[in-house]
């Protein structure tokens, strides 16, 4: 057994280079999210950091376990919604509204998951979509939601009652710091003991119930803490842009999330957030140029050449390629 | 009903709209043997093994596991009473490293496998333990590899291997050794001739000089219902498992002999 155990610390050590190269490659990201609002538009930034948790959100459920959720939507809405009414009506502070936000969609999607989580591929993401569209009506009907209107002039109010987020630099960076715990509470639930049994479902569910695995509730809890996440994008947004609207409801909304998540790369930690920064700047550009009205055609088209051509998306194509060049 | 039979079917029966694939099997494991079903292409073995773990949910029939019905029992239950499968594709979890693929079979009763704010470094503790079990494979030099990039033959290794960690009462084996060369048959039979020690097995096999090597028992299905019943000696010379065995396997059972 000594050549394995020299074999298995050659092994570490390799495993902790790339660590090394990780957290190296995580604090330049942070060093540039923390000057980036001196040089790019906050909003603009804050949209692409909501979305970013929104698309991770979506991945843990799609990358790590398999699950392709055509609803996500509802999660992102209800959770705006609810922040969004809390704050209109009630004076408290928005983390207490953003908390309350992500209440709400962790109950809901615990409601879908136990609905859906028994079927298989399409049969899932069509009941995912049933329920989201059943939420996407409700939303229009009911009264607290401003009906065509949404929710407008949302206050975004002081945080914990001290910071005032009307600050946009202020806002900017409660902002990122939500956007950092959702994506380490991410990379941890990947990294942990229960991703390793969602990581045996997603490749083999058989056999990982073989091993004694209740698999259907490991796959209920990833799809309650992704909903979890995706509502806590929404509620954030809500606050960032004093709104919440029915087109976070729409099924548009489930695809866009898809897209940006396929562009970046699924099942990559990174993927979604390169993909989410990728297709709002697109979008960005694209509708203040003369194509605006070609938006979604040009999206579209981005789309099919992703699936066709580089399906392991931005990141995960450069993963294979340092594979192959550097390995 | 008795003690000495770990694992019974009575008037096992699963039909498929309207085609009956599994018809009225009678099975009785005994404790601590070697028990073989065998059969042509087609014959239903595959179907029984989903029903005794119930990957699929039968028409009619009871099992007992221990003299106790399991018959409300999901499939994971199942393994967890200690009664624990394998699929007759290879199934492990190509993109995990061998060690990891043990590694999960043995981290159930941490009791911490739904703990998705701890670090993943709190299973090493289970290293040495899947160190070993891969040892007994003769995979212990593969632990850090990518499962996928494993030889098929090392593969069904590393699956008896996960089997194992789970320290089974009774092993269900869907054709270990099919699709193998010669010198990794050889090798798998003598792993599981060693896995067997103090456990019972039902395996499902097509080579025959393997079921003589190993089995102590054996169980012809064809069309769905059991044939002939005994040791090696006895079911091969029935002349209707010869006659079954015509065409798709006759070579074989001479081959056997
Ligand atoms: N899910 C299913 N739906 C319909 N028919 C099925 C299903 N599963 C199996 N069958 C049929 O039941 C019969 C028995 O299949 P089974 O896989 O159990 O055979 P087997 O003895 O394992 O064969 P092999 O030696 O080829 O593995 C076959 O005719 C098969 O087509
Ligand atoms: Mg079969």
């Amino acid at each position: 057994m000594a050549t394995t155990d020299t074999k298995i610390s050659a092994a570490q050590l390799a495993k902790q280079a790339e660590n090394r190269r990780r957290n190296i490659f995580y604090l330049v990201l942070l060093a540039l999210a923390l000057v980036a609002p001196f040089v790019a538009y906050p909003v603009f930034l804050m949209k692409i950091l909501c979305f970013a948790l929104f698309a991770c959100a979506f991945n843990l459920l799609l990358g790590y376990a398999g699950l392709l959720s055509f609803g996500h939507a509802a999660f992102l809405a209800t959770g705006g919604y609810m922040t969004g009414f809390l704050l209109s009506t009630y004076s408290i502070t928005p983390e207490i509204g953003i908390i309350t936000g992500t209440l709400a969609s962790t109950v809901l999607g615990t409601f879908f998951g136990i609905l859906s989580i028994r079927r298989q591929g399409i049969y899932f993401a069509m009941i995912t979509l049933a329920l989201a569209q059943m939420v996407f009506f409700m939303y229009l009907q009911a009264d607290f939601t401003g009906g065509e209107d949404g929710l407008q002039g949302v206050p975004r109010g002081n945080l914990f009652g001290i910071f005032d987020l009307s600050n946009n630099l202020t806002m900017y960076y409660f902002v990122l710091a939500v956007f950092i715990f959702g994506f380490l509470l991410i990379q941890r639930t990947v990294h942990s003991p229960f991703g390793q049994v969602l990581k045996a479902i997603r490749e083999n569910e058989p056999r990982a119930i073989s091993l004694g695995y209740n698999t259907d509730v490991y796959k209920l809890v990833a799809f309650v803490i992704s909903a979890a996440i995706a509502g806590l994008a929404g509620s954030t947004k809500t606050v960032v842009f004093q709104l919440a609207s029915l087109g976070d409801a729409h099924w548009h909304m489930s695809g866009e999330v898809i897209l940006m998540t396929l562009v970046g790369g699924v099942g990559t930690l990174f993927g979604p957030v390169l993909g989410a920064g990728f297709v709002l700047t697109l979008e960005h550009q694209l509708s203040q140029s003369f194509l605006g009205d070609w938006v979604d055609v040009i999206l579209g088209v981005i789309f099919v050449v992703c699936v066709l051509t580089f399906r392991a998306g931005i990141v995960g194509e450069v993963q294979k390629f340092m594979k192959k060049n550097f390995n | 009903m008795s003690q000495e039979f770990v694992l019974e079917a009575r008037g096992l029966t699963k039909e498929f709209r309207g085609f009956t694939a599994v018809d009225s099997v009678d099975l009785q494991v005994k404790e601590g043997t070697i028990h073989a079903l065998i059969g042509p292409n087609g014959a239903g073995k595959t179907t029984v093994f989903n029903l005794l773990t119930k990957y699929l949910t039968p028409t009619r029939g009871d099992i007992r596991y221990r003299d106790k019905s399991i018959n409300a029992m999901s499939s994971n239950e199942i393994a967890r009473l200690g009664m624990v499968r394998s699929f007759q594709i290879s199934a492990v979890f190509p993109h995990m490293t061998v060690l990891e693929n043990v590694r999960v079979a043995l981290q159930r009763p941490l009791g911490n496998s739904f703990h998705f704010w701890k670090h993943e470094r709190v299973l090493n503790k289970l290293n040495d333990r899947a160190l070993e079990l891969l040892d007994s494979v003769g995979l212990a030099d593969y632990a850090d590899i990518t499962t996928v990039e494993l030889p098929y033959g090392r593969k069904r290794a590393l699956e008896l291997a996960t089997t194992l960690a789970l320290e089974p009462t009774v092993m269900l084996l869907d054709e270990p050794t099919q699709g193998m060369g010669h010198e990794d048959v050889d090798r798998v039979v003598e792993l599981i001739r060693e896995a067997a020690k103090g456990r019972t097995v039902l395996m499902v096999e097509h080579n025959l000089s393997v079921v003589s090597k190993l089995c102590d028992k054996i169980t012809v299905l064809a069309r769905g219902a059991v044939l002939a019943e005994g040791d090696y000696a006895t079911v091969s010379q029935d002349p209707r498992v010869r006659e079954a065995y015509m065409g798709s396997d006759d070579t074989q059972v001479e081959g056997a002999h």
